[in-house]
């Protein structure tokens, strides 16, 4: 009973001990920041994991003086029930296109004083006043990409693999890795069968379905992020998944190419948005500045892999990159991108319900 | 005397209202709820109406069942053997080394043990033969969901054979049993309450097993766990998702009577 009694008190030690030098180390930063301790001078940001470039924020730390508080999500879904669930207060999170709508239409969103962006004007046109947030209103663009096929050239030649319906042919029998989702894995399969990807449509769905179901002997899995390291594993010759998540994959297996598909894709766009309870508007506008600030807006992007909205700051990127038309598609490839919309609820669970069963069948 | 026990029940109590009893009623009157907060019977209709999910249950219990069967059929002879050894308690130790480490990390190092490059296929291959697909099978899913139950399975069944008295044993020998005869008339019977509490302690977490289905089984085994994932994070329809919830808690409870304590005649 003694010796646990002691135990127990070292282990208090201890943990007080590491509490007091992280509690030390903080005020250094925030003595090296600027003005310690004022409670006022933060910033509250809630982004996708791995989303930015940690340097920048370090560089806002300092040139602002405010104190950034990070945390991170990995879905919109578990990113919009926190924001509704209150009790948080973020200054910026990260919505993609479907979410900025739904939390527009849920009352969650600040609407925006352009006036106080004066960074807007880096931005290209083409990525401003899109049909999600019309006159960017509660939203600008952060980051922007598609789905598309990432193949592996030990095992695919590229003439193989130039439309979604090419994922159908015999001889990719167990070679595919879904994106484990919903919208993305039907938005293929509707775009095979030329249909739009935000279809309401019951036959539609149905039809994709059936699709989806013949497609079955060619899936080997169905997965999330883990898609990333099985494929620089070598583990499957073709994956369906994001252009960001590709360029991660690439720079760590040089065999992975990314392809977007003739027939077109869906075209995405993550949001940088200021929640309605937010508390440091000031903060969050700065924020917001700072980073389509072109050069940083340039560093974060070649940091991510992900395609920049910032006209000024695709200028900075290397040609190596932006001259890569499956990353920076061409306007005539970009007329056959379709944008998700926000679906009822209803038909988010019709989507879910056929993605449930046609999981079921793949096996 | 009372007041004393009264007080001694507080922590518990506190414990059992907050983290058991809450959840659970939630749970039952979230599954009642249609997804404008109204009174419904539709969750459950949904549920019992619709094959796909009576196929998930059907998953869920047929590879429940198969986890346990494995893990029984490698924890008990294990679990006998240690009982016989020496310095058992460390043998023990090193069976229960592996929980201490997160679920999440040993899914992981099972990745890279399966996987095409991975550990097991370059032994396959020193043998002579092709490497084999392993990640992304039934055959996998099951290795790795019994290799993280067997410590629980092995923990009860040792401690009750560990309990049995030696003379019983050595009484039955010298009445003239064989060993086999030794085994099912003495050692079995009387390590049966361990077995049950394996079974329990196995099966029902086994029932409601998501993350593993993902990474090893690739999606390919599809369970109920998926299935209420996907209601509360994506499609955001709590009530079925609670309904299934609510399921899950009946088969639960149906595995605890099926394999609870027989009332023994006679003595205790």
């Amino acid at each position: 009973m003694k010796r646990l009694l002691y135990a127990a008190i070292a282990v208090l030690i201890v943990a007080g001990l590491l509490a007091l030098g992280a509690n030390h180390f903080e005020k250094e930063q925030s003595a090296a920041t600027g003005k310690a301790g004022s409670s006022t001078k933060v910033l509250n940001i809630y982004n996708w994991g791995a989303y930015i470039d940690p340097n920048l924020i370090a560089k806002f730390e300092k040139q602002t003086g405010y104190k950034v508080n990070y945390d991170t999500f990995d879905s919109n879904e578990a990113m919009l029930t926190k924001i509704q669930q209150g009790g948080t207060s973020y200054d910026i999170t990260v919505p993609s296109e479907y979410t900025v709508q739904k939390m527009k239409q849920l009352g969650l969103l600040h609407k925006l004083d352009l006036n106080k962006i004066p960074t807007l004007k880096y931005y290209d046109k083409n990525f401003l006043n899109l049909a999600f947030d019309p006159h960017n209103q509660y939203s600008v663009p952060y980051f922007w990409g598609t789905l598309g096929i990432t193949y592996n050239d030990k095992y695919v030649k590229p003439e193989q693999i130039q439309t979604w319906n090419d994922l159908w042919k015999p001889e990719f029998r167990d070679s595919i890795m879904l994106t484990d989702d919903a919208r993305d894995v039907f938005g293929f399969a509707l775009i095979s069968l030329n249909k739009s990807v935000n279809t309401t449509n019951n036959g539609d769905l149905m039809a994709a379905k059936g699709k989806l179901d013949a497609l079955a002997p060619n899936i080997k899995a169905i997965a999330a992020d883990e898609i990333k390291m099985y494929m620089a594993q070598d583990q499957a010759p073709l994956a369906v998944g994001y252009s960001g998540d590709a360029s991660e994959m690439i720079a760590e297996n040089s065999h992975l190419h990314y392809v977007i598909p003739k027939d077109g894709t869906n075209l995405w766009f993550d949001n940088l948005v200021i929640p309605k309870n937010a508390k440091h508007l000031k903060a969050a506008y700065a924020f917001i500045n700072f980073i389509n600030e072109p050069k940083n807006a340039a560093q974060n992007a070649e940091y991510i892999g992900y395609s920049t909205p910032n006209a000024a700051a695709k200028k900075l990127l290397p040609k190596a990159i932006t001259a890569q038309t499956n990353f920076y598609p061409t306007d005539e490839m970009m007329k056959k991108f379709q944008v998700y919309t926000n679906l009822s609820q209803a038909k988010t669970e019709e989507y879910n319900d056929l993605y449930l069963e046609f999981k079921m069948v793949h096996r | 005397m009372l007041k004393n026990r009264l007080f001694y029940f507080i922590p518990y109590g506190l414990w059992l209202i907050l983290f058991v009893g809450a959840p659970i009623v939630l749970m039952f009157g979230e599954s009642f709820l249609s997804m404008a907060h109204h009174f419904t019977f539709a969750n459950y209709q949904n549920f019992l109406g619709s094959g796909i999910y009576l196929q998930m249950m059907f998953n869920s219990i047929w590879y429940a069942f198969l986890i346990t069967v494995i893990t029984l059929l490698i924890s008990f002879p294990t679990a006998l053997f240690l009982s016989n050894l020496k310095y058992k308690q460390f043998w023990l130790l090193l069976i229960i080394l592996p929980t201490w480490i997160n679920l999440l990390l040993k899914t992981y190092a099972f990745i890279g043990l399966l996987s095409k490059n991975g550990s097991v296929n370059h032994f396959i291959q020193l043998l002579g033969f092709a490497p084999q697909q392993l990640l992304f099978t039934d055959a996998s899913f099951i290795l790795v969901a019994a290799y993280i139950e067997i410590p629980f399975m092995i923990l009860p069944i040792f401690n009750s054979i560990n309990e049995i008295d030696n003379s019983l044993i050595n009484a039955s020998y010298d009445l003239g049993a064989t060993r086999w005869q030794t085994f099912r008339r003495v050692i079995l019977p009387l390590s049966a309450d361990g077995i049950r509490a394996g079974i329990q302690a196995v099966f029902i977490p086994s029932l409601s097993l998501f993350m593993i289905t993902r990474l090893i089984g690739g999606n390919r085994v599809i369970t109920l766990g998926t299935a209420i994932e996907e209601h509360f994070l994506v499609t955001q329809n709590w009530g079925l998702g609670s309904t299934i919830g609510v399921v899950l808690i009946v088969a639960m409870v149906i595995t605890m009577v099926l394999t609870r304590e027989r009332k023994k005649r006679g003595r205790k």
